[in-house]
């Protein structure tokens, strides 16, 4: 008996729409993230993590409206990440129903905003996310570095030491992307998840990488995560979320089912 | 009409709480408010609470809260969420030592103080659905002991007068998540996050004519 890890699908959202598409939604409202997070809220996910990847500010209109609608008729916890810059982002998300939003190149190139919005919201609710990348030669040290623009552009943040300052000035929580893994389908990287795990003392989610049930498991008992994120598993009905849950609890691990 | 206002004093989201309130009772009206004429006229009062306790305790004197609690206090079915339960006790380690409304003997304390907590490597925040043991009370009507509830929280509360609690949970330590007197149910989780569990003890609420 104890806190249970947690299962997160994602959803990346664009112009209020869901993108990459998901398979188990009626053809005529395909891609409504409202409908997705209800489905996702109905077989037991734990929380929802809403991606905002729309480019334009009257899309950001939309984003708030898409938030509000969701928070209205989806009663767990909505973590909203993309395009979060500034305290008023972070106040429009709030106000429209997130629980926690995600920090992921503002903190990058200004970490004392991760400090102003802690302070100014509470650790509870900001999450930063990391996305990192092995940058160590086989043979060498494990090493992995920060990377932005989808994994295109290197900072030189060693990303270890990286999510443990974020900590420092006041994120509650880490979202590890592997920029190595993600899509990929081989499963988390697990030894950025474990190296992370073992130096925070905040909570980690797993993301990047999910391809089968096993993945899961090994991001919490290999990678040592508090909660693994998944989309396209879960997206195509590859595997339901009271399977995933049953897989994870069958291999021991606390599970709410 | 069933009246619920949903005490506003600036801090945090009060929209999840007044819409899964709108969820479970359609009829009811569910207003967000900080006057304290709306609050005097209604027939139930919630008070939420996230972030830091500091800026809680100072937002709730700014707005006058304070007072409009000590007078709704036991007139009234009142649900402390979260920081809303941990502003009604003495006293809290947060922000250096704050002290709170004082209406619930008990201390609000740093789970990262623990070294149960260090040892075992726990995290804090505590995040995530953990299991409530309850003690016999309306509000869990309808949920099976032991159900989990979604908490997000690095300060926990205990309280002396074990005859308060109705319900505690094991994050490393033992510690109290629900403290209930007549016309009081507070709790450290946050039903308006907590799916079905959740959405039924609001429902409960909703209901609860005040009595243990």
């Amino acid at each position: 008996m104890g806190l249970a890890k947690r299962i997160i699908p994602c959803l990346d959202v664009e112009n209020g729409r869901v993108v990459k598409g998901v398979q188990f939604v009626d053809i005529r409202d395909a891609g409504d993230p409202v409908e997705v997070a209800r489905r996702y809220d109905e077989q037991g996910a734990d929380e929802i993590t809403f991606l905002d990847i729309t480019a334009s500010h009257e899309g950001r209109d939309t984003t708030v409206h898409t938030v509000e609608r969701m928070a209205s008729e989806v009663f767990i916890p909505l973590t909203v990440g993309g395009g979060i810059r500034t305290c008023e982002d972070i106040r429009r998300m709030l106000n429209a129903g997130a629980d926690k939003v995600s920090i992921n190149s503002a903190a990058v190139y200004n970490p004392e905003f991760v400090a102003q919005a802690a302070s100014r919201f509470g650790s509870q609710c900001i999450v930063v996310a990391i996305d990192a990348k092995s940058v160590s030669k086989p043979g060498e040290e494990p090493r992995w570095e920060i990377f932005t623009h989808g994994g295109r552009k290197p900072t030189g943040l060693d990303a270890v030491a990286w999510a443990v300052k974020m900590t420092e000035l006041g994120a509650g929580e880490i979202l590890l992307t592997s920029m190595d893994q993600d899509g990929v389908k081989n499963g988390y990287d697990l030894g950025v998840t474990r190296a992370i795990s073992d130096a925070v003392k905040v909570p980690v989610i797993a993301s990047g990488g999910v391809g089968n049930l096993d993945h899961l498991v090994d991001g919490v008992l290999q990678g040592g995560a508090d909660a693994v994120l998944a989309a396209s598993i879960f997206h195509f009905n590859e595997y339901s979320i009271p399977e995933a849950k049953q897989h994870m609890a069958a291999r021991g691990i606390e599970m709410r089912l | 009409m069933n009246t619920i206002a949903v005490i506003d004093y600036g801090m945090g989201n009060l929209h999840s709480a007044s819409k899964a309130l709108e969820h479970v009772a359609p009829d009811a009206k569910v207003v967000v408010t900080n006057d304290p004429q709306v609050i005097a006229d209604s027939d139930r009062v919630v008070l939420p609470g996230v972030g830091a306790i500091r800026d809680c305790i100072g937002e709730m004197q700014n707005c006058g809260v304070d007072k409009i609690v000590a007078d709704t206090l036991g007139t009234k079915p009142l649900l402390g969420i979260c920081v809303g339960m941990q502003a009604l006790m003495q006293r809290s380690t947060e922000n250096g030592g704050v002290d709170c409304l004082g209406h619930l003997p008990g201390e609000v304390s740093f789970f990262g103080d623990q070294p149960s907590i260090n040892e075992a490597h726990l995290k804090v925040p505590h995040m995530g659905w953990n299991q409530v043991r309850q003690v016999k009370h309306p509000l869990w009507s309808g949920i099976a002991d032991n159900s989990r509830f979604y908490f997000v929280h690095s300060y926990y509360v205990r309280t002396e007068n074990r005859d308060l609690v109705a319900g505690s949970c094991h994050y490393g330590v033992d510690f109290d998540v629900a403290l209930a007197q007549p016309n009081l149910f507070a709790v450290q989780f946050h039903p308006e996050k907590s799916h079905t569990a959740g959405l039924q003890l609001l429902k409960n609420f909703v209901q609860w004519d005040g009595s243990l």
